[in-house]
Formats: C-alpha cells, sequence, structure tokens
C-alpha cells in the first residue's frame, strides 16, 4: 500500500497509474467481503441501454445475468417508462428496486441501471463521459454513427466499463487504444487481402 | 494448387493465433473445434488428459513448454474435466520471474483453485512478494489472484495494515491534484477515484471512531473544495454526504454536510432535489431536527409531480415517523398507494403503511381503517400474517379490561366491514378477515340479525365462487352464527341461498370445504347445550388446550384391557430401549444420551433475559418446552434488576401494536426523538400531533405561509412552523444574517396563495424559472432585495438567505444544457466547442441513409447540435 501511494506524485506515468486505479478496485473487493452485508453499496452497473425516442434499441450491454425473455421484458418496461417522463424531471426511475439513470441526447436515451444504494449523480457522468468518447472519435456523434458502427460504440463502451465498473476514465488513453485496435483491423484486413490474392493468382 | 491453399491456410492460422504454441495444440483446439459430439469431444480429452499426464513427469521441461501445458491444461477444466494432476505446475509457474509466465501461472491458479483449495497457502506467499514488486503488471496479476483465492483467514497475510490512512492519503492525493491532467473530468480531479474512496472510507469508517476521525480533515476539505455549480462536483459532495452518514461524524462536518443538502434542496434541478432528500433521509438518524428547516422543500417534493421524486420523499417520510405525525404520513401513503399501477411499488408502500400503522397508530379505531384501506387497495399484495394481526387486534380488543371499548371497536369493524362489502371484487385476503369478523362479531351486539349477517356471508361465497379459501372462512362464519344462535336459545331458520351453499358445498370437489359443509349440518342437529360447548361465543382468544396425553380415554383403555386387549407398549420400549424409560418420563424432551442432540444449546444468561421480557410484554400462551432448567429462581431476581434496562431494549424492537404494555413503552420510546427535535420544549407540540383539527387556530396564529401547506409542514415536523422562525435565528449564527432585517414584511402577503395551485408545474417555462406560480407571483409582493437574487427558490424566499441563489442558478444553466432544451451554453463546452457541430457532414449522412433507405429517427441527427447552439 505504501508503494501505491509512492505512486501517487505528479511525476507519474499513466500506466502506473492504471495500476493504481486497478488497486483501488481489488481493494475494496476485499471490503466487500469482510462486510457482505454492505455489499449492495457498492453494486455496479447492471446494464446500459440505448433507446431511441421511438423506442428503437440501439445497443445494449448486459453486466448481470438476464435470459432472453427477460432482457426483452426490461428494454420494454424501461423504454415504456423513461420514454414517457417529462422533460424537466428527475434523471432517475426507481424501478423493482433498482435505479436507472437515463439522460436524453438529441434523439437517444442512454440509461443504466444500478442498484438502490448507488450514486446517481455519478452514474449520470459516466453516461456524459461516455458520450463525450462517442463524440470524440466520431466527430460529433449522432445516432446513425451509432447506427452504421455500433460495434465501435461497443468497443468504447467495453474500454470504459468491465464487468458493470467503470475501469478508465481518461478519455485519452481509451481513444489511444480504440485507435490501436483500428489500426490492428486494418492491418489484419491488408493481410487477409494479400493471401486471398496469392490464392488467386496461383488458381 | 491444393499445396498452396494449405500454405495459405496455414499462414492465416499462424497470424490469427499461433502465439508461438506448438502445433500439437492447435491440432487440439481444432479437432475439438470440429468435434461433432459431446462423447467424440471426450475422447479427445480424455487422450490429451494422457498425453499431459506423461509429458508432466518428464524431468527438466523447458519454462516454455510447460507455459504450454498449463494453457492445455486451463483448456481441459473449461471442457469440465479434471486436470487437478496438474495444479501443481500451476502454482510454481507463479513463482517465476518471467512475468509472462508469472501471468500464465496466476491465470492459471485463479481458474482451477477455490479460496479453500490446499495449495493455496503456497501462493500466499508469492502474493505478499509480488504486491511488492515494482512492475505494476506484477501487482495486478498478484491482486487478481488475491480477488479469487484469499479467504477470510488468510486476508491478514496479505492485507496492509493501516488502511484508513493509506485511504484518507491517496483521496488527499487526489484532490491536491497530484495525478496526470488526462483523468480530470470537468476540470475535478480524478472525480471517479475520488468516490469510489468515499465509499470505502464509508465502510471502514462506520461505528470505527479512531478511523472516523482520521477521515475528517480530508472530508472537510472536499467539502470546501467541491465545485456545487458542475454535476460531477455534486456527486461528490453527496458521496461525502453519505460517508458521513456512514462513519461517526463530527457536529462540524455535520454541518457541512446539512449546508450541502440544503443547497441541493433549494436547487431547481429534480436531480439534486431527489439527492437532497435522499441525503436529509440519512442524515435525520444522526441528528433528527435536520429536517425541520427544510420542511417546506419536503412538502413541495411531496407533491411534486415527478414520481421518482414523490416515491423518494416518501421513503424520508416513511424514516422520520413519529407517533405525532403518524396519522399524517400514513394517509399520504395510501392515497398515493391508490393513485399507482406500479405492483412493485404498490407492495411496498402498503407494507410501510401497516408497518407503520402497527407501530405508531394512536386508535385502534384509526389502525382498523387503515388496514381496510391496505387490504381494498393492496390486499392481494399483503403478507398473510397482517391479516392475522388484525383479525387478532380486533378479537382482543384494547387488551385492558374494557369491554365496552372492544365492543364498540368490534362494532365499528363489523359496520366499516358491511358497508365495504358491497363493493365490487374486493380481494381475497381481505373477504378472509370480512368473513372472519362478521362470524365472530356480526351478531354479537345485536344490531343485525343473524339472518341478516348469513345472507351477506352467502353472497361473499356466491360471488367469489372460484375462491375456495374465501368460501371456507365464509362457511365457517356461517357456522359461528348458527352456533351463536342456537346456543342463546332462538330458533334458527336457515336461509334458503345458505341451505342451497350449503348442499352445494357438500359435494364439493375440495375435502375441505366438504368437511366445513358436513360441520355445520352437523351442527344445526344439535342442542344448544351442545353447541355452546363446541362453539362458545366470543372465545377466539381462548386458548384451547389439548390433552397430549389423552387421559380422557383412560376408562375406555382400562376396559379394554379388561377385556382381553393388550396393553400399548411404546415405540422406545418395543425397540429394546427400556433402561431410558425412566427418563424419559422425568423429562419428555430429552432425546436418549448416546443420541443426537437436535435441541439448541441452552441460551446464555443475558440473551435468555429479553427473550423473558418480551413474552411478558405479548403473552403468547407460554409453549411448554420453556423447561424448568430454562428459569432459575435467580432469573426472576436478575430481571427485577434489569427491569429498567430491558424497557429500554425493548424501544429498538419492533412492537407488535395493541398490547396494553405498547401504550406505555410507546410513550416512552417515542418522547426522546420529540425531545431531540426541539418540539418538545414548545408550546404546540399538541397542536403539531392532532393533526387536523385545529386548523383555524393555526391560520389565525402564523398566517404567513399558504395554510395549506403549513398545517402539512406543521403535522408532520410536530407543529413546528413557529419554531420555523426561531430556529431561523438561531441558524442564522452560520448564515450570513442578510436578510433578517427584511423578513417581515415577505413574510406578511403569503397567505393570500390559494393552496391548489402550488404544483402547477405543467408548462415548460424557461430555464430557471421553474418555482411554483404562486411564489412568483409572491415577487412583486416582496422588496426587492429578495427579488434581484433570482427569488425563484421557494426557501430563498422564505429565509433570505441570499447565498444560495446564485449556485442554484448555475446549476440549472449547466443542467439544461445538458437536457435536450435547444438553449445551449456554449461556455461549458470548451472541448467540443472547438470542433462544432458539422451540419454538412450530417446532411451528407442524412442523404446517404435516405439512399440506402434507412429513415433516420430524428429530425437532427447531429447529438450535439442542439446542445452545442
Amino acid at each position: 500500500m505504501d508503494r501505491l501511494m509512492s505512486l501517487c506524485v505528479p511525476s507519474l506515468d499513466l500506466r502506473k497509474h492504471r495500476s493504481l486505479i486497478a488497486s483501488l478496485e481489488i481493494q475494496s473487493c476485499y471490503l466487500l467481503s469482510e462486510h457482505s452485508c454492505l455489499a449492495s453499496g457498492f453494486g455496479s452497473i447492471h446494464f446500459v441501454l440505448l433507446v431511441s425516442r421511438q423506442g428503437k434499441v440501439r445497443l445494449t450491454k448486459w453486466y448481470s445475468p438476464y435470459t432472453q425473455k427477460e432482457r426483452s421484458k426490461v428494454i420494454r418496461e424501461l423504454s415504456g417508462v423513461i420514454l414517457n417522463r417529462g422533460p424537466k424531471l428527475c434523471n432517475f426511475v426507481e424501478w423493482r428496486g433498482y435505479k436507472v439513470v437515463y439522460k436524453r441526447y438529441a434523439s437517444l436515451y442512454f440509461c443504466m441501471c444500478i442498484d438502490a444504494e448507488d450514486n446517481e449523480l455519478e452514474v449520470l457522468e459516466i453516461i456524459h463521459h461516455y458520450v463525450e468518447i462517442l463524440d470524440r472519435y466520431f466527430g460529433s456523434v449522432c445516432e446513425l454513427d451509432l447506427i452504421f458502427n455500433f460495434h465501435k460504440a461497443y468497443y468504447i463502451l467495453d474500454e470504459l466499463l468491465i464487468a458493470g465498473e467503470i475501469q478508465e476514465s481518461s478519455k485519452k488513453t481509451v481513444a489511444r487504444i480504440i485507435s490501436a485496435q483500428d489500426q490492428m483491423v486494418e492491418a489484419a484486413k491488408e493481410e487477409a487481402g494479400s493471401i486471398s490474392y496469392i490464392i488467386a493468382q496461383a488458381s | 494448387m491444393e499445396q498452396l491453399k494449405t500454405i495459405g491456410r496455414e499462414l492465416a492460422m499462424g497470424s490469427q493465433g499461433g502465439f508461438g504454441q506448438s502445433k500439437e495444440f492447435l491440432d487440439l483446439v481444432k479437432s475439438i473445434g470440429e468435434a461433432r459430439s459431446k462423447a467424440e469431444e471426450d475422447r479427445i480429452v480424455l487422450s490429451e488428459i494422457d498425453i499431459l499426464k506423461r509429458k508432466l513427469l518428464e524431468p527438466d521441461i523447458p519454462k516454455r513448454k510447460m507455459k504450454e501445458y498449463i494453457i492445455r491444461l486451463v483448456y481441459i477444466e473449461m471442457l469440465g474435466h479434471d486436470a487437478s494432476f496438474g495444479y501443481i505446475h500451476a502454482v510454481k509457474m507463479t513463482h517465476d520471474d518471467n512475468l509472462l509466465l508469472k501471468r500464465t501461472g496466476y491465470l492459471a491458479v485463479t481458474l482451477f483453485l477455490n479460496e479453500d483449495h490446499d495449495l493455496i497457502i503456497l501462493i500466499v506467499n508469492t502474493i505478499q512478494k509480488d504486491l511488492r514488486s515494482d512492475n505494476y503488471l506484477v501487482v495486478c496479476a498478484a491482486l487478481n489472484a488475491i480477488c479469487r483465492l484469499i479467504n477470510e483467514e488468510t486476508i491478514p497475510a496479505v492485507l496492509p495494515q493501516d488502511l484508513v490512512s493509506s485511504f484518507v492519503s491517496i483521496l488527499k492525493q487526489v484532490t491536491e491534484r497530484r495525478l496526470p491532467k488526462s483523468y480530470d473530468y470537468h476540470q475535478m480531479p480524478a472525480p471517479f477515484i475520488q468516490i469510489k474512496l468515499l465509499k470505502i472510507m464509508a465502510l471502514l469508517g462506520s461505528g470505527d471512531k479512531s478511523a472516523s476521525e482520521i477521515m475528517y480533515m480530508v472530508l472537510g476539505d472536499l467539502f470546501r473544495k467541491c465545485d456545487s455549480s458542475t454535476n460531477i462536483g455534486n456527486a461528490i459532495l453527496y458521496e461525502c454526504i453519505r460517508s458521513i452518514s456512514c462513519i461517526i461524524p463530527s457536529p462540524k462536518l455535520l454541518e457541512a454536510a446539512a449546508d450541502a443538502i440544503s443547497k441541493f434542496l433549494k436547487s431547481d434541478s429534480h436531480n439534486l432535489k431527489y439527492m437532497g432528500i435522499d441525503g436529509l433521509g440519512r442524515l435525520i438518524k444522526i441528528s433528527p431536527d435536520i429536517a425541520e428547516q427544510h420542511q417546506l422543500a419536503v412538502i413541495d417534493c411531496l407533491e411534486d409531480p415527478d414520481d421518482t421524486l414523490k416515491r423518494k420523499t416518501f421513503e424520508l417520510l416513511y424514516k422520520m415517523t413519529k407517533s405525532s405525525n403518524v396519522e399524517v404520513i400514513v394517509d399520504r401513503m395510501i392515497d398515493y398507494m391508490i393513485s399507482i399501477n406500479d405492483n412493485h411499488y404498490k407492495t411496498e408502500i402498503a407494507s410501510r403503511c401497516v408497518e407503520l400503522a402497527e407501530q405508531f397508530a394512536p386508535s385502534n379505531q384509526w389502525f382498523i381503517q387503515i388496514m381496510n384501506k391496505v387490504f381494498e387497495h393492496a390486499g392481494d399484495l399483503v403478507n398473510i400474517k397482517v391479516a392475522h394481526n388484525l383479525m387478532r387486534l380486533i378479537a382482543e380488543g384494547f387488551g385492558e379490561d374494557d369491554d365496552d371499548a372492544d365492543s364498540k371497536l368490534r362494532l365499528s369493524a363489523v359496520e366499516s366491514y358491511l358497508q365495504i362489502m358491497s363493493e365490487p371484487k374486493l380481494p381475497s385476503l381481505f373477504l378472509q378477515v370480512i368473513s372472519w369478523v362478521l362470524g365472530e362479531y356480526g351478531t354479537a351486539d345485536g344490531k343485525y340479525s343473524a339472518s341478516y349477517i348469513s345472507g351477506k356471508l352467502c353472497d361473499v361465497a356466491d360471488a367469489y365462487s372460484s375462491d375456495e379459501t374465501v368460501k371456507g372462512y365464509a362457511v365457517s362464519a356461517l357456522m359461528k352464527i348458527y352456533a351463536f344462535e342456537i346456543a342463546s336459545g332462538r330458533k334458527v331458520d336457515v336461509l334458503p341461498e345458505c341451505q342451497s351453499l350449503i348442499e352445494e358445498l357438500l359435494a364439493s370437489h375440495s375435502t375441505d370445504l366438504q368437511q366445513r359443509a358436513y360441520e355445520l349440518q352437523a351442527l344445526l342437529a344439535l342442542d344448544a347445550r351442545a353447541v355452546e360447548s363446541i362453539l362458545p361465543l366470543d372465545a377466539s382468544c381462548e386458548d384451547i388446550e389439548v390433552d397430549k396425553d389423552l387421559s380422557f380415554l383412560n376408562g375406555y383403555i382400562q376396559q379394554a384391557i379388561e377385556s382381553g386387549a393388550q396393553p400399548y407398549i411404546s415405540e422406545r420400549e418395543r425397540s429394546g430401549m427400556l433402561e431410558t424409560t425412566d427418563y424419559h418420563s422425568q423429562d419428555h424432551h430429552e432425546v436418549p444420551s448416546h443420541a443426537l442432540r437436535f435441541e439448541a444449546y441452552e441460551r446464555p444468561k443475558p440473551s435468555s433475559l429479553p427473550t423473558q421480557a418480551s413474552t411478558e410484554l405479548v403473552p403468547v400462551p407460554e409453549p411448554s418446552y420453556y423447561s424448568e432448567a430454562h428459569q432459575p429462581i435467580s432469573t426472576s431476581s436478575v430481571s427485577e434488576r434489569e427491569s429498567s434496562e430491558i424497557k429500554l431494549r425493548l424501544d429498538g424492537v419492533k412492537q407488535k401494536w395493541g398490547r396494553p404494555s405498547y401504550q406505555s413503552s410507546t410513550s416512552a420510546s417515542s418522547t426522546p426523538p420529540q425531545a431531540a427535535n426541539g418540539t418538545s420544549s414548545h408550546p404546540d407540540v399538541g397542536v403539531g400531533s392532532s393533526s387536523l383539527k385545529p386548523r383555524s387556530s393555526y391560520e389565525s396564529k402564523k398566517p404567513e405561509i399558504d395554510p395549506e401547506k403549513q398545517r402539512l409542514a406543521a403535522s408532520l415536523f410536530g407543529g413546528s412552523s413557529s419554531s420555523r422562525s426561531d430556529r431561523k435565528s438561531s441558524s442564522g449564527g452560520h448564515k450570513p444574517a442578510k436578510g433578517t432585517a427584511s423578513k417581515p414584511p415577505k413574510e406578511n402577503p403569503i397567505p393570500v396563495q390559494p393552496p391548489p395551485d402550488l404544483l402547477d408545474f405543467g408548462e415548460p417555462t424557461a430555464t430557471g424559472v421553474t418555482a411554483t406560480d404562486p411564489f412568483k407571483e409572491l415577487e412583486g409582493l416582496m422588496d426587492s432585495s429578495s427579488q434581484d437574487g433570482g427569488s425563484t427558490d421557494v426557501m430563498g424566499v422564505l429565509y433570505s438567505d441570499a447565498a444560495p441563489v446564485t449556485t442554484t442558478t448555475s446549476v440549472d444553466s449547466l443542467l439544461s444544457e445538458l437536457s435536450d432544451s435547444s438553449k445551449g451554453n456554449p461556455g461549458t463546452y470548451q472541448s467540443q466547442t472547438s470542433k462544432g457541430p458539422n451540419s454538412k457532414e450530417a446532411l451528407e449522412k442524412d442523404a446517404l441513409v435516405r439512399q440506402m433507405g434507412v429513415n433516420p429517427t430524428s429530425q437532427n441527427p447531429t447529438l450535439f447540435k442542439d446542445l452545442l447552439g
């Protein structure tokens, strides 16, 4: 622990910082096992849902086990509740003992389901953080970007959240990793192209 | 050609998955992937197990090879087979210095072992060493392993000693911006980590005074530093409030938290109000008087059209219910319960109503009324125990020897039920209660005739013919009615519809109903004396004595033995355990000494005391298994000595309502919070507790605020409306006393407002003016000093604290900008303004989509266009 603290200096390397964050996550895991009665206070995000104003689902990510049936039921129920809410009301909905934090960006509703004991304002900021990263990646993101490049939206979400916990809070880092990923995809495409070219040549 | 294709495939394979793995391994994966049946897969895996067992026995396996073997073992486990023969190699690999090998080892052990496995002991040392490593990858690997492999016993070995000051110091450094800038979020240093740390501190500091004290500094700093104009700043503030409510706080911190909460509540943002209400609910446990200064804000939230906010406020009210305000709160809850359709929440709020009513009911009549409402509107959702409690209450009455009051209570219950019964579609549970009460007390008072009540009961049985439980209750009630009639010597004429009901039930498929019907029929044929001994009047509370030894049959047995029957030999004697017979006759509840003891150990002395006390409180018939050993003579003296202590303890215990001892204990238990509230010193406590009647006296006395609301506030918060002004002057110590001079003129014009219009949130007004209309009108009536502060804020008006007004407006501007409203505030997003919306690009995208035949769901596809203006 002292060593971890010594990491906390201005000249800290980014990657080292990751370990600090990781270790904090894990420390909290310990505490959980000790204070299991309070575990609900450490609940994470159960699922992420993007729904358009018309009720079309644009992205779903489930971090807790739900059967296919439950999933469609959840989506149906929640979009009914959330789409019908007025503009000036809370961004939170209490739903089956959980809370759903949602936020509307133009025509899209971003929803995240959390435990009743979680910090709603924090989750609201996680949503905003995600939207900012999407916006930075796509360059003024719109619903169509998420329709055509849905896989990218998922990749970015996976960089941000793992198992329903926020994992990387630096926009820069996420951007760097995603662009590295894009380059790898490009490289693989090229390679595959050249192999099929060789085969085509030979035959 | 064929060759070329294979080369191509292998090239592709190499680029995909060949991380230096041998061809053997790739073939294994491939063949498993291509296996057509589970049997085939098993065959492949079993042969792989054989191969690996052999290979692992070889001496001097190169490390790289070993790594591959371990991965193959993981593969085997993954497919559901046992690879325990290789676990030890994985454990050994965690000791390796090479990072790749070490991480492979850790990965394998976390997958192979559980926290109780014997091999864990071999890993703990390595983990300790790795936690001290300079390489963060090594540390992470060790930490990951800890999550999976370390149980409660081994935690101390890897847990740093002084967690609290470590976390506090990390948090301190984070707030001092010692982390790289890239983790800032809206100018807030690493807020997500801060929140996580605060959560951890709440856990570590709960109930630990010295740990809490270490946290005071950093928490106080956070309150000072946090920028309450951004959402993320408020998120951290809220987390601080939560931490403070968990740890043992200092008065200064409590004050800071209360200030933050009042800022939340005064905000125009619904989100922040919600957080404020939540925070209030947390702090109210520690300092109960905090809610008082926010009473009007709370009432506004309660009447808000936003369901989420309303529910949160009900949660707060539930937490602050006491005997003085229970009537108002429960009435409100029931009104709300009736208005909603969400069964999940309906159940919750119904059970809360019941709980509060049981705990704080001011009178039996009220309790019965509340229960009727709950049953009527949520009867299918409440626990059956609630129904049983209600029946017991009606049967036992006040518990005092006041038969008159009891019979009044019963009559009022019967009357209310006869009235409700005519309504269509009542919940089954409610009908059961109604049937039981009518059967037991329907004719007791002489007001209603037996034929009237029995007719009603038949109607119930007819109308709910598919519900067997209700029918059973109805038939039993009929039986009781008739029995009472017969016993009192009157002639019973069974109504034709009752007759047909009985006949129908005699042939019922339900054996239970059939039996009840036959019993009823048999009872009708008996004489008065027999009937009275079967079903005596008002005897539902009498204990039924059951003679377990069946001694009344002794004569019969004697007769049988005399006429030559074999005497009964008990099962124990038959199995040849004669030697224990004496022992058994002494104590029926001891099991033979050599057999297992199924009874719990005797309780330690101190904990047996409350048990006794509680039995005193609710005299459930003492079960015979309270053996003599349990009640030594000393106990009574001890309990006498500690009787005061026992009473104190009972305050925390949930007490069933309606017992004599309850009345006294409520008054005892409810007085201290009142005193703490500062209301007991107040002259109009009585006014507040008897909520409804003294309306007029209230209006005349304190006419400055809307009387409706004030009345509600008074009844909720214990008649504190006049104490509010007292409070104001007292709290003025830590607030700028700027507005005190302008107070009187502002308070006076308020009663002009009619109450019902306060809730007009309907029209979406422009940013910043979301407060209720009446108060907008009030602005004109007030002096200018409060107007210029943006006095849309209710509390701002009432308390004339100019300070929070500026913050609320700026909060509102940010939030409104984030929502979909088209009024943007470009200043807040430096990061995005540079980019701006590219409408040309958006149009191009739009055109492309239309070409492709997809209709965009929005007229304005650019998400951020709205926001950036």
